[in-house]
């Protein structure tokens, strides 16, 4: 059951990103975009993400795409007939994006724990998952406890202080950028 | 020092005491003509009419240099006296510690040391005198000076210096200082070339110098001197390739510095400086500097007797050679300067015949009598100078056509230049006498193991035929005879003054009583004992004695008749060129130099110096300036570095720059590929590890 | 366990936005890939996150703040060129070309 909502939401996704690239009108781009961060929220919701699931839909799926979509209706960019390239160039552009996901996907497809345990531990006696990552917990725990904004929030607020108190000032600065950038005269 | 000596030098440890003790008296040796270089330096740059300092300043230092020695000497002579092998050696800083190489400034004195400190210091304050008279109304008066010093300077530091590469120092120094002096008046022309002509003859020889250093190091591992002369005949082989190639190249090095054929040509030239300079520099110090050398590494040169052949017969057909041009010459000072590179030719026969004490003897013997001649001259000069200047006649004041009867107005200078005529010439019992008869005898005793050596006795004998018959014409044609300077002229001749006068007056003492240091066996003792240099310079030449007996070529003398016929024969000869020389130029009628009639047939040819200039300017600098001016200027540096180089890297570089460029679109999805093409590079150097 | 098909869908996501930002001329569009890329990124660090702990979402929540203000700063940037240019296409943008 959960593997056909995976591969129904992979599917989609990976449809929906297609579109996003073929597609002509940014604004359908964009829309398509919205429906492939949709269905990465469903994926991380099976993957017992919620949390970061229910903010991909939050910020991604809805702040800065409603960001994207607001500035192309500000630029008044309707249709964009020369969106794609001549032949040669989409030949090139394509066998390099072949090229990556060939070597990418054979190598990532077959991925485990097994396979990470032993990545991990560079020996077969000891790559046992359960003794490699985390064993204290049970599966049923697990399920029930991995992805809760508790679990975030203890290696975010205790671990990783110091990088979530920077990326205030990163978003800080980001904000006054774009102020400076966006306004016409300061 | 005096409780030191108290304790005893055989006491253990002594020599590391002494040398401590000595360390700043040494320094000091050094470091006065230094500051006096220093002093004189600065004043000629801010202030050059402060001559009573300069004065006080140039010749004080030496002074007082000369003292030290002489005190040093005094101290040591009694610490010799016991121990004379000890070798006073003094580092004072670390120069170039490389990887094995380890080069320290490090001074060393020994007898051979000490004895040449004596002259250099003991001459050069004489000079130094005589100059302040000399050089009074010069402009350039501070800097005549500051170079003086720094020239006395750099010779100690060749004379002292415990390695090669120290005494290459002081010989490059005072090369530099050859040069600085020479072209002192540089305002001509003629003198600035003469100093450029001296001061690349003398880079031929420094290039062999250079070349023996590295084969020095290469066969010894060392270029200290002792340990090189502890090392060589262990690793060395007694006349083999490698002895022979270093000790010719010390050769070249010293026929360089020291006007041997065939880089002589610049010593004549060198008379443009000043006339104490060539008293100091071109008789009495620097050009024996290689009479020092080949005398310094007499173990180097005892293996070599290859070389020692060369150096004596170089020598010997330089003594000939040089005599001969020496005959017709009218410039006084170019008279002396042929009679230099001639007596340099002995004392180089001297050395190479493997008589060292000899070479050395004649050294010390050619700086007192060849100072006061120069000096001499001078003193003619300067008051023919004079004469000149206050009829403001342009006639040449060192013409000796232009002289004659000059005894007569300066009769302290005349009897004084007679007293080295007779030391040059040979009549005992002046100091050339002893010197040179011994050089002689030792070239003839060396002709038993190898006959050539009886040609260069030959040769050396004839020289001094000639050498007395030029100082017998020299003295003739400038003191004796009727006077031709001028009627107007003849009223401002005079002697020199007294600051003048005096040193030439030592100088004279000197000539007259120099040859006693080493009197022969055969001469009885007036007033010295005999032998006093050799016995001086034993513990000095001890190692090379000993591996020129193991060689079989030890140095030996004739005894007996022969040694009687030698001896009479040498006074025979020098009575003889007196005589000559004398009869021959007061018979011949003397007329001004501008009413000289043209010299012909071999006069001329001597006359010209046996054109050797002029052999020099077609075979070796004119095809070297049509080959740099048509290959090495249109050719290689306009073309090759030009060309190729200097253009070619720019454009490379615009090239590199234009193909890059080109690269740099502007455009995102151009960068974007590239970066995806590197990434997938990297991507796959991970995965296919 | 689907950490192997995670990562494949996030690799092929990933290829796609490479392809996009080759492709498309429109600067927005451009910048939308980009941020596809970042998603297909993030995939991966929560499919992980399964093994390894929860320390792979936070880097997810990290990667969410630094697109955030890339977004804001890019977009930004895109208006200014667009009032210089007239234009958001890349291809008429080339002010770097040496």
């Amino acid at each position: 059951m959960v593997e056909a909502v995976f591969w129904f939401f992979a599917a989609v996704a990976i449809v929906s990103a297609l579109l996003v690239v073929t597609m002509r009108n940014p604004i359908a781009s964009a829309f398509w975009l919205v429906c492939t961060m949709l269905c990465l929220a469903g994926i991380f919701f099976l993957l017992q993400a919620q949390f970061i699931g229910a903010i991909q839909i939050l910020v991604y799926a809805g702040a800065v795409m409603v960001l994207f979509l607001f500035v192309i209706m500000l630029l008044n960019l309707g249709r964009d007939d020369a969106a794609l390239k001549r032949t040669p160039t989409w030949f090139a552009a394509v066998l390099l994006a072949g090229v990556l996901a060939s070597q990418l996907v054979p190598a990532l497809i077959r991925y485990s724990s097994e396979r990470l345990a032993f990545e991990y531990t560079r020996s077969a006696v000891l790559a046992d998952p359960r003794m490699v990552f985390d064993s204290t917990l049970s599966a049923a725990q697990a399920t029930l406890e991995r992805g809760v904004p508790g679990d975030i929030a203890k290696p975010l607020f205790e671990h990783y202080l110091v990088p979530f108190e920077l990326t205030s000032i990163l978003l800080l600065a980001a904000i006054v950028g774009a102020v400076v950038l966006a306004k016409r005269r300061i | 020092m005096l409780d030191l000596l108290a304790a005893g030098p055989g006491q253990p440890g002594f020599l590391d005491l002494l040398q401590g003790a000595l360390r700043p008296t040494i320094a000091l040796i050094i470091g006065l003509p230094l500051l006096g270089f220093l002093l004189n330096g600065a004043l000629s740059l801010w202030r050059p009419a402060a001559k009573g300092a300069v004065s006080v300043i140039g010749a004080g230092v030496l002074l007082t240099t000369f003292l030290v020695a002489l005190q040093l000497f005094l101290q040591l002579s009694a610490v010799w006296h016991v121990k004379p092998d000890e070798v006073i050696r003094v580092t004072l800083w670390s120069w170039i510690p490389v990887g094995d190489l380890r080069v320290d400034f490090a001074l060393q004195l020994d007898q051979l040391a000490m004895v040449m400190l004596l002259v250099v210091t003991g001459v050069g304050s004489l000079i130094h005198l005589f100059s302040v008279g000399y050089m009074k109304a010069d402009e350039g008066y501070a800097r005549y000076f500051a170079y003086l010093n720094l020239f006395v300077m750099f010779m100690l530091v060749l004379v002292l210096g415990a390695s090669f590469p120290m005494m290459f120092i002081g010989w490059e120094g005072v090369g530099l200082c050859s040069y600085l002096l020479i072209g002192f008046w540089f305002s001509e022309p003629a003198n600035a070339d003469a100093g450029k002509k001296a001061f690349i003859v003398n880079r031929i020889g420094d290039f062999g110098f250079l070349l023996a250093m590295f084969l020095i190091w290469q066969a010894t591992g060392s270029l200290s001197f002792a340990e090189v002369f502890d090392r060589a005949p262990q690793v060395l082989a007694a006349g083999g390739a490698m002895a022979t190639a270093i000790t010719l190249f010390l050769f070249l090095g010293c026929a360089g510095k020291s006007a041997q054929i065939p880089l002589y040509v610049w010593l004549p030239d060198a008379m443009a400086g000043p006339t104490p300079v060539s008293a100091l520099i071109h008789a009495a110090t620097m050009v024996t500097a290689g009479v020092y050398l080949v005398a310094r590494t007499n173990v180097l040169f005892a293996l070599a007797p290859t070389s020692q052949m060369v150096v004596a017969g170089v020598g010997a057909l330089t003594a000939l050679f040089a005599a001969t041009i020496g005959l017709r010459q009218y410039d006084i000072k170019k008279v002396l300067a042929y009679s230099t590179v001639s007596q340099l030719g002995y004392m180089f026969l001297g050395v190479g015949t493997g008589a060292i004490t000899a070479g050395v003897f004649h050294l010390v013997t050619h700086a007192f009598f060849k100072a006061l001649l120069f000096l001499g001259a001078g003193s003619v000069i300067h008051s023919m100078h004079h004469a000149y200047h206050a009829t403001h006649s342009h006639d040449d004041a060192q013409d000796m056509r232009n002289m004659g009867g000059l005894a007569k107005y300066m009769p302290v200078t005349a009897v004084l230049m007679g007293i080295a005529t007779l030391a040059i010439a040979g009549i005992p019992p002046f100091a050339g006498f002893f010197s040179k008869d011994e050089i002689l005898a030792f070239a003839f005793g060396r002709g038993a193991q190898q006959p050539a050596f009886y040609l260069f006795w030959g040769m050396g004998a004839l020289a001094a035929l000639l050498t007395a018959f030029y100082m017998a014409r020299l003295m003739a044609m400038t003191f004796f005879g009727p006077n031709r300077t001028g009627e107007a002229e003849r009223q401002h001749l005079h002697e020199a003054p007294w600051i003048m006068t005096g040193p030439l007056l030592v100088l004279g003492l000197l000539s007259l009583a120099g040859g006693w240091l080493n009197l022969p066996e055969f001469f009885p003792a007036i007033g010295a004992p005999h032998g006093v240099l050799h016995h001086w310079l034993e513990p000095v030449l001890e190692a090379g004695n000993r591996v020129a007996e193991s060689v079989g070529l030890a140095p030996a003398l004739s005894h007996g008749a022969t040694e009687a016929f030698l001896v009479g024969g040498a006074i025979l000869t020098a009575v003889l060129g007196l005589t000559l020389g004398w009869v021959v130029t007061r018979r011949a009628v003397a007329v001004p130099a501008h009413d000289a009639a043209p010299e012909t047939g071999f006069w001329k040819v001597l006359y010209h110096k046996y054109y050797v200039d002029e052999l020099y300017d077609w075979c070796i600098v004119r095809p070297l300036v049509a080959f740099s001016r048509v290959v090495l200027w249109k050719k290689v540096d306009q073309g090759v570095i030009d060309g190729g180089g200097v253009n070619g890297a720019a454009g490379l570089s615009r090239a590199l720059g234009w193909i890059g460029s080109r690269l740099q679109s502007g455009q995102v999805n151009v960068y974007v590929v590239l970066f995806l093409v590197g990434a997938i590079y990297v991507l796959g150097m991970v995965a296919w590890r | 366990m689907l950490l192997g098909p995670s990562l494949a869908v996030s690799a092929i996501l990933f290829t796609i936005g490479v392809a996009g930002v080759l492709l498309r001329r429109n600067a927005i569009v451009i910048f939308m890939c980009v941020e596809l890329m970042l998603n297909a990124v993030n995939l991966t660090f929560v499919a992980l996150s399964q093994a390894y702990g929860s320390s792979g979402q936070v880097f997810v929540f990290f990667v969410m703040t630094v697109a955030a203000a890339e977004a804001a700063v890019g977009l930004a940037i895109i208006l200014s060129i667009y009032r210089h240019h007239k234009s958001v296409d890349l291809q008429q943008i080339n002010l770097l070309r040496g």
